[in-house]
């Protein structure tokens, strides 16, 4: 699993070593660059194993941490700028995918996983509620009998 | 010589291996102990020759062997000793031998403190073990040979990557596949019992030490990793959700259902079915985490296509291993009887509740993984599924989980007693809101969920401490009694709280550093000052600095903190002579449980240098926490009456079998 790093360092090592956000991308306006910010983090790098824009040192990062700063610059909303991004260069770029026909089973997947176990286990208690517990302790298996019958005699 | 020696002892134990699985599975019932005793003496053995086959690769490594493909491929004379070793498993030949390695050391492992075991369990689940031995070690020789000879033999090598030299290669790895493959034991185990039909509360008890072993590496792995990455990438991340993060997360995941499952099997002889159910889940996310990291298929998936092989063999093992595992489950699961009764509030049911959003929890790292790779390949459409889809999905999953970890261990077997429970963690509740609060308004952010994820933090770590108080009847009794009781607690006890704490510390880590964390990106002239959260970083300038096998620039910084303390720090960026690649080396300094993160970029116009500094307030708490967790993990293990198994009917048994 030193996987882990291997695939993900050998992306960013393939890379440039210029830095994720550089000090002249940065927007003079503190709130227009917060907004920046969130919004590239939620940007995929193309070109990475599994970075956001805002982590990533690749040229193309920061080429789309440029657009977004631009887009935001012009007026556009957070989500009209996301957008923006989406158009050129697909849905791949979103880090937090779309709720639509074809990732409804991946958004749905943990919450139904959730009530269908709720419900198995609501249904074992239930069960167990109307089962009775025989009163004194469970008899030895037959097993159990003979193995205990050849320690005794063994200690005897 | 010593190389063909190597390979021929891995050829060996594939042999052995094969032919132990085939003995043990068809002589397991036999009266006899000689198929037994061949089965642990052939475990022993695969470890011994896989241990000299490993040996032998170290050997080429050290001495650059540059005959030996592996070594001119990963390796270079300059690095220094503990990198020459480490290489051996920075790549994927060397990696699946360690892989193999630890298999069957846990194979010996069971042969050589199994002697109590019943034989039949014995044989079983060793000839499984054999099994998967000669699965893997058989994938290594035919389709990963790590002996592979290279003539003429090169002068110099190619070097390690250079992001992988570093002590984290010598830790991570061994760490983390301890974790992964000591589940194969559990997995052995589940088998055996399933074919045995010995599934009981003994059961339990034998395979906790395994699970805890498992576990408590795991912990140690994920978190080594994960700290590693974070001092190592360069730009402050400690974890994030990379598919193959996620691999090695899931396993832990289903291991920790597991070890709470296994508990209610062992003392309660109930949730049966569903340990079994765990034990198979959790080593098959370990084996398809090895699939999904070894085969290629995450990093890009045209590695795949490039070298089918590997993939499709671990995809077929990983079929056959896994889907007969299920098919042997499916068929046994309806005969077994059901277990002690309980009701719903009651320790098994806080037990059953954390198994069930545990289980959901992995359902949902395992789609999140899964889904983009099976969305393109049916339909051919690429989405990616990153770090704000996990936090949101998994978040909300353990937020509950959270909230009932403190009532479970003050809960009662059978039946418990919610109201007074709620009334012995009032206090810890009032505290845990308390130091929230003040922690809050201290800080003063307007980050809206962090209030809520400090509270859950403190609650949880607060809950423990109120466990340890309340065994020990702190305040409640004479000062004498409650000490004499706190060291006459059981180990077990200590390990459940310090474990519980240490979750509450790490999630107190996470969303403090999340919250609070303050980042400075600017470019700075030698003699500048910079503020990040009260501290004053003055660059002092850049000199050449010359490494055994790399040069670089190092920056001096000058930190004056809050306190008026100062420091020097020295971040570097690095090329490696080898290869030529360039790596940055971020300075670290660590202030009581925050740190601050200082890394130099690209040198910019007129001699200024582009400087990213970050404060991470307690961002140490995240993996002092995972350290506590795993410090119980081996207090738990040291508890000789759990060690090895049932309380010692070993030799009477064992003279009863002669």
């Amino acid at each position: 699993m030193r996987q882990l790093l291997l695939a993900a360092l050998l992306a960013i090592a393939a890379a440039t070593t210029a830095l994720a956000v550089n000090p002249d991308e940065i927007l003079a306006d503190p709130a227009l660059e917060a907004r920046a910010r969130a919004i590239s983090a939620n940007l995929r790098c193309l070109v990475c194993q599994n970075q956001s824009i805002d982590d990533s040192d690749a040229e193309l990062a920061r080429d789309l941490r440029i657009i977004v700063r631009e887009r935001l610059t012009a007026g556009d909303s957070d989500a009209a700028a996301m957008q923006h991004v989406v158009d050129r260069y697909g849905e791949f770029v979103l880090l937090n995918p779309v709720v639509a026909t074809h990732t409804i089973v991946l958004w749905v997947a943990a919450p139904v996983i959730l009530l269908v176990g709720g419900i198995v286990v609501l249904l074992g208690a239930r069960r167990r509620s109307r089962r009775v517990e025989p009163a004194g302790p469970i008899a030895l298996s037959e097993e159990e009998v003979k193995a205990l019958e050849e320690l005794e005699g063994r200690k005897g | 010589m010593t190389i063909e020696l190597g390979h021929f002892a891995l050829i060996l134990a594939f042999a052995i291996a094969s032919v132990s699985a085939l003995v043990g599975l068809t002589l397991w019932r036999r009266s006899d102990s000689r198929a037994a005793l061949y089965l642990q003496q052939a475990a022993i053995l695969q470890f011994l020759l896989i241990a000299a086959a490993f040996a032998a690769l170290i050997q080429a490594f050290v001495t650059s062997d540059f005959s030996l493909l592996l070594a001119f491929q990963h390796s270079h004379s300059d690095q220094p000793l503990i990198y020459r070793i480490t290489a051996v498993w920075g790549n994927h030949e060397g990696s699946m031998l360690l892989w193999v390695l630890i298999l069957v050391a846990m194979g010996a492992a069971v042969a050589a403190f199994g002697r109590n075991l019943p034989r039949d369990l014995l044989t079983l689940v060793l000839a499984f073990q054999s099994l998967l031995a000669a699965a893997f070690s058989g994938f290594t020789i035919f389709t990963s040979n790590p002996f592979a000879r290279l003539a003429p033999a090169p002068f110099e090598g190619r070097d390690l990557n250079p992001i992988l030299q570093d002590i984290g290669l010598a830790i991570h790895p061994p760490l983390l596949y301890i974790g992964y493959v000591g589940f194969s034991v559990c997995f052995s185990f589940a088998l055996a019992a399933l074919i045995s039909g010995r599934i009981d509360a003994a059961w339990a008890r034998w395979v906790r030490p395994w699970t805890l072993l498992s576990w408590t590496f795991l912990t140690l792995g994920i978190a080594m990793g994960s700290y590693w990455a974070y001092y190592e990438l360069g730009w402050g991340g400690w974890w994030f959700w990379d598919p193959v993060e996620n691999a090695s997360f899931m396993p832990w995941l289903a291991g920790t259902a597991l070890l709470h499952s296994a508990l209610v099997m062992e003392k309660r002889n109930a949730l049966k079915i569903w340990t079994i159910f765990l034990a198979i889940i959790t080593f098959s996310l370990s084996l398809l985490g090895t699939f999904l990291v070894r085969s290629g298929i995450l990093t890009s998936v045209h590695t795949f296509a490039s070298d089918p092989t590997r993939g499709l063999v671990i995809l077929a093992l990983l079929a056959c291993f896994i889907g007969a595992a299920f098919v042997l489950f499916a068929l046994r699961a309806g005969s077994l009887r059901a277990g002690g009764l309980f009701a719903p509030v009651s320790r098994e049911g806080a037990l059953i509740l954390n198994n069930l959003l545990l289980a959901t929890a992995t359902a949902a790292v395992l789609v999140g993984t899964l889904y983009p790779l099976l969305l393109d390949a049916l339909t051919g459409r690429t989405i990616s599924v990153g770090a704000p889809f996990f936090e949101l999905t998994f978040g909300a999953i353990m937020a509950p989980l959270l909230v009932i970890l403190p009532f479970g261990p003050f809960l009662a077997w059978k039946r418990g007693d919610f109201v007074a429970v709620a009334q012995r963690l009032a206090l810890a509740a009032g505290l845990a809101l308390f130091v929230a609060i003040l922690f809050f308004a201290l800080s003063g952010a307007s980050v809206s969920l962090a209030p809520l994820g400090l509270l859950l933090g403190f609650w949880v770590a607060f809950g423990a401490l109120a466990d340890i108080a309340d065994r020990a009847r702190l305040f409640r009794a004479d000062m004498g009694t409650s000490l004499r009781r706190l060291f006459g607690l059981p180990r077990t006890a200590w390990a459940t709280a310090i474990a519980h704490f240490g979750i509450g510390v790490t999630v107190i880590g996470i969303v403090s550093t999340s919250a609070w964390e303050s980042e400075l990106v600017t470019a700075m002239q030698p003699g500048a000052n910079a503020t990040v959260a009260g501290y004053t970083i003055q660059f002092d300038g850049i000199d050449r600095t010359e490494g055994q096998n790399f040069s670089g620039e190092r920056g001096t910084f000058t930190i004056t903190s809050p306190g008026g303390g100062m420091r020097t720090a020295h971040p570097e960026r690095r090329t490696y002579s080898a290869s030529g690649m360039p790596t940055t080396e971020a300075a670290i300094e660590t202030y009581g449980l925050s740190q601050l993160y200082l890394q130099l970029g690209e040198p910019g116009d007129a001699g200024t240098s582009v400087v990213r500094i970050w404060h991470k307030p307690y961002i140490t708490l995240i993996w002092l926490g995972t350290l506590l967790m795993a410090c119980a993990g081996f207090l738990s293990l040291s508890y000789r009456r759990l060690r090895i198994g049932a309380p010692k009917p070993s030799s009477a048994r064992q003279e009863a079998a002669v």
